[in-house]
């Protein structure tokens, strides 16, 4: 009840603060406009929105696999007790704030890019720092996915004479196929409402970036960056970035539930 | 021949992958915390953690980051258990797990949970820092993390409440007891160590926290006087340091390294009180 409180209230303020500049302005306004210049009134939010997109789109691209394949080594191909010490460690780095992640991207990944692709600050930095920080995530959510394979599954498998990988690739991971699913779903969730690393390492320039070096920034950092000193429309212009983050992880969100519920079902 | 040699290639190759997977991830974060451990080491001894910053955070410590870093969590933790035990306890003993009212509330749990953590900063700037009038503070920032930690706070208490075993209740019930006794008497003293797990992971939580604190409970690295004055979260003077203040990252580093191994600390004794809650459960 209270939670359903909270999040009507989040929306509730959060869109009021945000609907006299979209009443006005007209919701187009956010993605044709000449550019983001909030405070001459030109609040062009695209730019941003593709920078999400690709960060969070780049860095599922490298966790995925790795995470998936990382849970699949635990249960398959490790001994129970490494098996369990790789978990184990997989459960405390989920726990490592974004900031740590951040600084160590900004102290160690970002002038190591620069010495390679120039300026340093990029989309590149922000997507490897992004994939270690979902990498838990995935990580976590597939291997309970592998753990509720039914064992008469993996033992018919057995009986067959299929090998290792052949058992994975074809009983196993089909099976787990919508817990994985669902782990990767709310992975994305998680990468797109990031602020604080991508914030430290993605350099902040507001364009579209044309190459993985070029620095971006994304809809949370232009809020946390704009926030502390925005008055008036731009501080509406911001809430309205807010508003549509929380659009997208909600909607993230429950194509996880339904892909988690179809598993249910089948 | 062919046929039997192919397959064995490809499983010795997948093999091959899968392994090299799970090292690099172990690799990855084996450099992260090398490279802050070597880093912050050094740096860190009881003057660190009392004394004020001095020049911006570039030299002194972190002592009243540290008080302000605890008087959000205390906030935080009042704010957030009773109500988020309430939640648990109405969603566990008061509705059927399928029935509508609490699919409702486990759904809006789930998007609450989704929610990024800027959103949280933007939804306690307006409520708690304009609307209530508190300004930045710590009384604003300690609320806007109680809102962020309830629905993990909600899911592990209810799981916990739920984990009880049935004989239990049923017993309680035969005996004439009432419901609010069953909960006081039985419930809670049963599940207590999963509560205990879901209010440290809460903390956890919390403690990561840095989006949300910009803009609620502000910046200011004095030691504060009251829970209406602004304080530095130890994330946030992390990121300040490392993005503001030029010079910064050594003392940056060191208070990352505070930061990390409080999380584990507080990690590790919430895998302890998980622990013994499987141990008590099993041995009935």
């Amino acid at each position: 009840m209270l939670s359903a409180v909270i999040v009507l209230a989040i929306f509730g303020l959060v869109l009021a603060e945000a609907a006299p500049l979209i009443a006005r302005v007209g919701p187009a306004a956010f993605f044709t406009d000449a550019g983001w210049q909030p405070t001459s009134g030109r609040f062009n939010l695209s730019p941003m929105l593709w920078g999400t997109l690709l960060t969070a789109a780049g860095a599922l691209l490298l966790a995925g696999p790795v995470g998936v394949l990382t849970a699949v080594h635990g249960r398959f191909y490790a001994p129970p007790a490494w098996a369990r010490v790789q978990r184990r460690v997989v459960e405390l780095l989920a726990g490592i704030p974004s900031v740590v992640y951040g600084f160590w991207g900004l102290t160690v990944l970002v002038p190591l890019i620069a010495r390679l692709a120039p300026p340093g600050p990029s989309l590149l930095a922000g997507i490897l720092v992004l994939a270690l920080m979902i990498l838990p995530t995935v990580t976590l959510l597939a291997d309970a996915a592998l753990a509720a394979v039914p064992a008469e599954q993996l033992q018919g498998a057995a009986a067959l004479g299929l090998g290792r990988w052949a058992t994975v690739r074809g009983v196993a991971l089909p099976a787990a196929r919508a817990g994985i699913g669902t782990g990767v779903l709310l992975a994305l969730g998680r990468a797109v409402g990031e602020t604080m690393a991508v914030l430290m390492v993605c350099g902040n320039v507001v364009q579209v970036p044309e190459s993985l070096a070029d620095p971006v920034r994304t809809l949370a950092a232009n809020v946390a960056l704009e926030m502390a000193y925005a008055m008036g429309d731009h501080r509406a212009a911001l809430f309205v970035a807010g508003a549509l983050l929380t659009a997208l992880a909600a909607l993230l969100v429950a194509l996880a539930a339904v892909v988690g519920r179809r598993h249910a079902h089948g | 021949m062919r046929t039997a040699e192919r397959p064995r290639w490809r499983g010795l190759a997948a093999a091959g992958v899968v392994h090299g997977a799970a090292l690099a991830v172990l690799g990855a974060f084996a450099w992260i915390l090398g490279d802050l451990l070597v880093a912050g080491l050094g740096q860190v001894d009881w003057a660190f953690l009392t004394a004020p910053p001095q020049d911006a955070g570039r030299a002194g410590g972190v002592g009243p980051i540290l008080a302000s870093t605890g008087i959000l969590l205390a906030i935080c933790l009042v704010v957030a258990v009773p109500l988020g035990l309430g939640a648990a306890i109405f969603l566990a003993e008061f509705t059927p797990a399928e029935g509508r009212l609490g699919r409702l509330v486990r759904r809006s749990l789930d998007v609450l949970a989704g929610v990024p953590s800027i959103v949280f900063g933007l939804f306690g700037n307006v409520l708690f820092c304009k609307t209530l009038g508190l300004g930045f503070s710590l009384l604003s920032g300690g609320l806007t993390l109680a809102c962020m930690a309830l629905p993990l706070i909600i899911r592990t208490a209810e799981a916990s409440l739920r984990a009880v075993p049935p004989g239990l209740r049923q017993s309680a019930v035969a005996l004439g007891m009432s419901r609010t006794s069953v909960v006081r008497h039985l419930l809670l003293p049963a599940a207590a160590p999963g509560l205990l797990a879901g209010f440290v992971l809460g903390v956890g939580r919390a403690l990561a926290e840095t989006a949300a604190l910009i803009f609620t409970s502000g910046y200011v690295d004095r030691l504060p006087e009251s829970i209406l004055d602004s304080g530095r979260a130890l994330s946030v003077h992390i990121y300040d340091l490392s993005m503001n203040v030029p010079g910064g990252d050594h003392r940056a580093a060191a208070s990352a390294l505070v930061l990390v191994v409080a999380l584990l600390a507080i990690n590790g004794a919430s895998a302890l009180a998980m622990g013994r809650f499987g141990r008590r459960l099993g041995a009935r």
